[in-house]
């Protein structure tokens, strides 16, 4: 299942379905970079606001994207975890340190303005 | 023939017959269903139980349970019992029927079901007394999955009962806007962390909030599973976008924190709730003005 | 102890980890958890199959309702004829769940859980066994 990636501005949103296996999140990984490559995106959204479940390999692909994104000079933000997977990943002892999250879109795109208005 | 061989045989023998007289004397308690059922009925409201209930509610269940009960005979299995009992217990709680009541119907039943075998075999003090052999077990044990069932389930129900008044005891407070928070009272334990956590985090979306205060000034003490909860609980409010801070942390408490391998340093925690609020507002961009200075000028 | 649902889910792939959890989730409503319950349910779920793929290549998760005298819930088994665990102790110490995902995340399925359970034989396989109750 191919995730939507949109560009709005100088940032991408992409938005994740429910039934996301393994090799979609490995997917998804590799076309974000390489979109933000060819866009010269600033910033990535991330939205899993329709994601039930977040284990821990969805946990670490999300932690890697954020990686290789900031690699390229641009800042990743997870929104939309929902607060009974919030509650199940911290019982799973998945923090996603070092990765930032906003409660939804709008919040998103503020944090990535704010980090972009920042740089410049 | 061996004496345990014998003995075995015996056994056996003793069983089938039990089961033959059982079959006898479940055919008996369904030939005379309607006049033992309505005796039974007449003796509740006698023995003033079931008030709760009207003449034709009293009736229509009577009639289930003297059903479930003789399958129960019939058939030397409890599981459908006792999910009888559960159902009924379900729906006569709410009426306000208490355990004794309970207990009570099910030990009338047994007895107006004995008298009855006793008026049959009176003439036959041998059989009298096997067919009593062959009841006493069985009926003593429908009694007892009855009055367990029932009792289980009222302590469900009150334990719902309960979680509800705490639920309502505990609210998450929007005092500004994106601000949340949530003075934690008196004990908690493990459940009821649990269930802040869980408001909090369904707060934290509803009302947008960016920052919640948490203020446990008037939690005394907190063992190592709740503390832990608490640290869960700022990293669940994180990964909904939400800044945590924690005000009010005794030193016992803040021990407990670093005891369980938390560092302190990486947790946002003022003194008190007032200092707590205040840099909340920081946070959110809100200029902290003295009052003075407003009415001053 | 009667049986209400059961469900049998073959595990093959990754595409079967999101099939398993979706109906172990299912399940999990089915019998009344709440969504919240529902959803530590489901993670668990993926964890333990993702194990068996990573590490077996193939196995299968039994999820099952029960009703007990305590009440309702639900038991959930992740069985495998893979290579089977070294170590039990190992993997069930706390530093595996956080090693960022890479360990068995043992520790983090039992935390989520009532009751748990692991069997394990070299060369033989592994099962876990986990339960959870209604409230």
């Amino acid at each position: 299942m191919e995730v939507p990636i949109l560009k709005q501005g100088r940032f991408l949103i992409a938005t994740i379905q429910a039934a996301l296996s393994d090799a979609d999140l490995l997917h998804l990984r590799r076309a974000l970079i390489d979109k933000v490559i060819q866009f010269r995106s600033q910033g990535v959204i991330v939205d899993v606001t329709a994601l039930d479940v977040m284990d821990s390999f969805a946990t670490r692909t999300i932690r890697d994207i954020t990686n290789m994104i900031r690699l390229r000079g641009a800042d990743t933000v997870i929104v939309g975890i929902q607060p009974e997977v919030a509650f199940a990943m911290v019982q799973l002892g998945l923090t996603m340190e070092g990765v930032a999250t906003a409660l939804d879109l709008e919040e998103g795109l503020a944090h990535l303005q704010q980090r972009a208005t920042g740089k410049t | 023939m061996s004496s345990s061989k014998r003995s075995a045989n015996q056994m056996q023998r003793t069983a089938a017959q039990s089961t033959e007289l059982l079959q006898e004397l479940v055919a008996h308690l369904r030939q005379n269903r309607t006049q033992l059922r309505e005796e039974w009925a007449n003796r509740i409201t006698e023995a003033q139980l079931l008030t709760a209930m009207t003449k034709e509610e009293l009736f229509a269940e009577a009639t289930s349970v003297y059903d479930n009960y003789v399958e129960a005979l019939a058939t030397g299995t409890f599981e459908a019992l006792q999910s009888y009992a559960r159902n009924l217990s379900e729906r006569i709680i709410p009426r306000g029927v208490e355990t004794h009541e309970v207990v009570g119907i099910v030990l009338l039943l047994r007895d107006v079901l004995a008298r009855s075998l006793f008026a049959k075999y009176q003439g036959d003090f041998t059989m009298l007394n096997r067919i009593l052999d062959a009841y006493e077990p069985a009926a003593n044990r429908i009694a007892n999955t009855v009055a367990v069932g029932f009792v289980q389930e009222r302590e469900r129900v009150i334990r719902q009962q309960q979680e509800a008044i705490r639920e309502l005891s505990t609210p998450v407070l929007q005092v500004r806007e994106r601000l949340l928070i949530l003075p934690i009272i008196g004990v908690i334990d493990a459940q009821r962390a649990r269930q802040l956590t869980e408001q909090l985090l369904r707060g934290i979306r509803t009302n947008r909030a960016k920052v919640v205060v948490i203020d446990i000034t008037g939690v005394a003490a907190m063992d190592a599973t709740v503390a832990n909860h608490l640290v869960q609980t700022v990293e669940a409010s994180r990964l909904l976008g939400a800044t945590v801070i924690v005000t009010g942390l005794s030193p016992e408490i803040a021990q407990t924190i670093v005891t369980i391998g938390v560092d302190l340093g990486k947790m946002n925690t003022v003194g008190d709730l007032q200092g707590g609020i205040e840099q909340a507002e920081r946070l959110l961009g809100y200029k902290v003005i003295p009052v003075a200075d407003i009415t001053s000028s | 102890m009667p049986v209400l649902h059961d469900i049998l889910v073959a595990i093959r792939s990754d595409a079967d980890i999101v099939s398993a959890r979706q109906q172990g989730r299912s399940l999990a409503a089915t019998i009344g958890f709440t969504a919240t319950d529902a959803t530590l349910i489901a993670t668990a779920i993926s964890e333990l199959a993702r194990n068996i793929v990573l590490y077996a290549g193939q196995g299968e998760v039994m999820m099952q309702g029960v009703e007990t005298a305590q009440g309702k819930g639900i038991v959930i088994c992740a069985r495998d004829k893979g290579p089977g665990i070294r170590s039990i102790d190992d993997v069930l110490r706390d530093g595996y769940s956080t090693s960022g995902g890479l360990g068995l995340g043992l520790p983090g399925v039992r935390r989520l859980m009532d009751e748990f359970a692991i069997e394990s034989e070299l060369r033989q396989g592994t099962v876990v066994t986990v339960r959870k109750w209604l409230k």
